[in-house]
């Protein structure tokens, strides 16, 4: 997607009459990639919405529904027209921003979406910090003392975190930390005695608590958050680890290092300014794609968790055939996606100048 | 560097916050349940577990029966009623003195409107009400208030009287609020839409919130006409893993938890802070033989399978207490429910027949199978018995819509499935076992009879007389005939029928489990 809006921007025009000047030229190709981006995501997910062999109405009605029951719910359901047409539908409805009403909830998807979507963003951000605050330096010493212990640790420690399933071990650390020590709070975003007390605004419960000025909840908030983030951020810290050890270990042989050292500079100084430095740049595209990773929603994470977000939701739709609702969540982590790598390009852009 | 690996250890510990609260609010009662099947509100849609169970603590009925003994029948918003000479005409005196949550009195009018707005409604649940000879055109006519104290009822035939009560004390039959739900009507869904998500009743508790796949709170109805629950507060939590409701129950989140496993029950055991609890439930499973089958369709192939299931293994290991052997299609607590379990696991007898259909060599047989724990370790332990008397089973799993629709499509050789009553007469079960008008393809409706191909038009008539009998011990004995003979001979091997089983901290008494979903009941729970 990235390598679409790239050629697009930059793509050479021949003509020397009518140059279009750059911005405009940058946000045309942007809007056509994202345009042709979501159509193909569109057609994609709906069509394999329509092959499976689940029967929708069936899935809405349920099996002891009487046959007018089911031709009612077929109709309401639009499922009665040619599949091109229930497509065309489709379609115009999400171009006016209309996802259609989830069958199972009840609600129009939007709503839903809504709803779910900030106990995913605030679960993979809290996941991504933890992954960039411990992974980044992990790499950084890893690739420092190559070979020697402190990389063998970060190396063991990191496959541990990438191949160990992240269901045992949101259940290990649940069996731990909370039924054990009782370090964190359980499952669920917050105890039953501070639901109530705040409003949502933003929906993520730790932003909204600080907006309401519960400090309470806040603790509450983020005793519940922790565990699962650090456990969705541990895969991310192991993948970050590694990728920041083998850009490090390339910025480590440049000879502008070993002039840096001949000049007499410290070796921290070195190392943490002038090589990591050089390296923020391919970072950021990793940190980008593991973020977008978790913000799809960890269904495995989520259901040990008892945490209500994106993943639950879109396999629990996928699972009831409830079409509408899985079109949605789609099209919303096909946005995430493309603006995660949007966001990379322009930071790519701030950090290197050379990439202009 | 040291300062900065001392900053993420100071980071570290700050994620440890100590967990506020360990119990749960004294006045307020936590269950861990698996509620995603929730999907609408409006009792004259809703159709599942859980949310017939939201309805049954909602909202009143008509009529009520006995927990313990369901043959007893009570008035609850209706307080008395008659029933005519020639056995179609029901009249119901309303209970004075009932209120909505809205404030409005619940009078006839509220009742007849409920009841003609299920059936002009038409949602999956309607058949229940239309069995009875009720149009969406006649509707109005045939249940009506003649004041505000006197419904009246005319159904097309004179049936079994039971028939009706008991189908009036089913979820679809809950009074709801006529000028409050009329006031949110839009496009004539005779609010519809708004009681999807609202709530307009006036029995124990009322609505607070619904998160669907979350959470779904209830407050207790500070007006209702009887007696107050001593609990202000009903916290319905969606937990779909049942490992993570055991730690929350062991650690004193949650009072009760509704959906362990067979495994978490057992390592419960020797708690001496959590008790388990069980309940009889109606839902039987059952395997479906597929007449279109050639080995199938031989009556001494279906006789031999019923040998070539292992009950008391199933019941015993995979099962564990929440499912007790049963082999007829009346559950256990139902007028007229056979209780007899002729059949075993007997590899001679069933070779034995299995040689005089001249198939003593064996075939093949695919069998569908949802993916679910219990039901796919059921369906290995079938393979493996069949295997014994050389019939090889492929099991082919599959999500259960996914299996569902193939089996309704007539596409199987044998599915494994789950029964569970829609209402608490016998006709429930014999409609869909045991009667199948229309065996041909494009059938209007596809009772299990029908999905095995199994043509049956004697057995039909003995099932629409039995319904007819108003005379109750004459009906239970016509059912008991229908069962023995049935389940000699049907495409329908009947294996066990469920039990429910939930596990509540010792501190947390009264939580009723009833027999049908909808009697599951919170008024009486108290906690010390």
């Amino acid at each position: 997607m990235t390598n679409g809006s790239h050629n697009a921007a930059t793509g050479e025009v021949n003509s020397t009459r009518f140059r279009l000047p750059q911005p405009v030229k940058v946000v045309l190709g942007l809007v056509t990639t994202l345009g042709l981006t979501f159509l193909g995501l569109l057609v994609v997910t709906f069509f394999i919405g329509r092959v499976v062999p689940i029967d929708p109405v069936l899935a809405a009605v349920g099996d002891h529904a009487s046959a007018s029951a089911y031709e009612k719910a077929k109709i309401e359901l639009g499922l009665h027209l040619p599949l091109w047409q229930q497509f065309l539908v489709y379609v115009k409805n999400v171009a006016v921003g209309d996802f259609g009403e989830s069958v199972l909830t009840a609600n129009p998807v939007i709503d839903d979406i809504k709803r779910v979507f900030p106990a995913t963003l605030e679960l993979a951000s809290m996941g991504t910090i933890f992954g960039v605050v411990l992974g980044i330096p992990m790499g950084v010493i890893a690739a420092v003392h190559k070979g020697r212990w402190p990389d063998q640790l970060v190396r063991v420690f990191g496959l541990l975190g990438y191949s160990v399933p992240v269901f045992w071990l949101g259940l290990v650390g649940l069996l731990l930390f909370y039924a054990k020590l009782d370090w964190v709070a359980g499952p669920g975003r917050l105890d039953i005695a501070y639901e109530y007390l705040v409003d949502p605004v933003t929906g993520m419960l730790l932003v909204d608590s600080l907006i309401a000025g519960e400090i309470d909840v806040f603790f509450n908030a983020f005793s519940h958050i922790a565990l699962p983030a650090i456990i969705l951020g541990y895969f991310s810290l192991a993948y970050i680890s590694r990728m920041t050890r083998s850009f490090m270990l390339e910025q480590l042989s440049q000879e502008y290092i070993i002039t840096a050292r001949v000049k007499g500079l410290s070796e921290t100084r070195i190392i943490w300014r002038h090589a990591l430095g050089n390296v923020m740049v391919p970072l950021v595209t990793v940190i980008a794609l593991s973020y977008a990773n978790l913000l799809e929603g960890s269904v495995l994470t989520e259901i040990v968790f008892a945490w209500p977000g994106l993943g639950q939701y879109i396999t629990n739709s996928l699972l009831q055939a409830d079409m509408n609702a899985v079109l949605g969540g789609t099209v919303v982590v096909g946005s995430v996606f493309i603006s995660l790598n949007l966001l990379s390009d322009i930071l790519y852009r701030l950090l290197d100048p050379r990439a202009k | 560097m040291r300062r900065l690996l001392g900053a993420v250890a100071i980071a570290a510990m700050a994620w440890t916050t100590p967990a506020a609260f360990a119990e749960t609010p004294k006045d307020t009662l936590v269950m861990a349940n698996a509620i995603d099947d929730i999907i609408t509100l409006d009792p004259a849609e809703i159709f599942e577990f859980s949310g017939a169970e939201y309805a049954g603590n909602t909202y009143d009925r008509l009529i009520g029966y006995e927990i313990e003994d369901v043959s007893k029948i009570y008035g609850v918003a209706a307080e008395s009623w008659s029933i005519s000479d020639d056995g179609k005409t029901y009249t119901f005196k309303m209970r004075p003195g009932i209120k909505f949550i809205s404030g409005n009195p619940l009078t006839a009018e509220d009742a007849a409107f409920s009841l003609q707005r299920a059936i002009i409604l038409d949602k999956s649940p309607a058949f229940i009400l239309t069995q009875f000879g009720f149009t969406p055109e006649n509707v109005k006519d045939k249940i009506r208030a003649t004041d505000d104290s006197t419904l009246v009822i005319e159904t097309d035939q004179a049936y079994a009287p039971t028939f009706l009560l008991y189908c009036l004390t089913a979820t679809i039959s809950s009074v709801v609020d006529k000028k409050e739900v009329m006031a949110h009507e839009q496009d004539g869904d005779l609010g519809h839409k708004w009681l999807r998500t609202n709530f307009a009743g006036s029995s124990t508790f009322k609505l607070r919130q619904w998160k669907a796949n979350e959470v779904l709170v209830l407050d207790r109805n500070d007006d209702y006409w009887g007696e107050l629950p001593a609990m202000k507060r009903v916290v319905i939590r969606h937990i779909a893993e049942p490992a993570t409701q055991r730690l929350l129950l062991e650690k004193g989140d949650i009072d009760i938890a509704r959906k362990l496993g067979a495994d978490q029950l057992a390592g419960l055991e020797g708690n001496a802070d959590i008790r388990a609890r069980q309940g009889e439930k109606g839902a039987v499973y059952y395997l479906g033989l597929s007449q279109k089958n050639e080995f199938l369709s031989k009556p001494q192939v279906r006789q031999a399978l019923k040998y070539l299931v292992d009950y008391k293994g199933i019941e015993q290991t995979i099962m564990k207490g929440k499912a007790t052997v049963h082999q007829a299609f009346l559950p256990k607590g139902f007028l007229g429910a056979l209780t007899e379990t002729p059949f075993s696991l007997d590899v001679e007898k069933a070779k034995a027949l299995l040689a005089e259909a001249g198939l003593a060599d064996g075939f093949s047989l695919t069998m569908d199978t949802r993916n679910t724990a219990e039901i796919t370790e059921m369906a290995q332990s079938i393979q493996s018995t069949f295997a014994q008397a050389g019939i090889k089973l492929e099991i082919i799993p599959g999500d259960g819509k996914q299996t569902l629709t193939k089996y309704r499509a007539r596409n199987h050789d044998i599915y494994i499935g789950r029964w569970g009553p829609d209402y608490q007469d016998p006709h429930t079960n014999a409609d869909t076992f045991a009667r199948n008008p229309d065996n041909s393809d494009d059938a209007k409706s596809k009772p299990l009879a029908w999905r095995n191909s199994w043509d049956i038009p004697a057995m039909t008539k003995q099932a629409d007389a039995a319904v007819l009998e108003r005379d109750a011990a004459k009906r239970a004995e016509m059912y008991l005939a229908l069962q023995r003979e049935h389940q000699q001979v049907s495409p329908f091997v009947v294996m066990l029928q469920d039990i429910e089983v939930i596990a509540e901290r010792a501190n947390t008494k009264g939580f009723i489990i009833g027999p049908a979903f909808d009697d599951n009941r919170y008024h009486k729970v108290t906690k010390d």
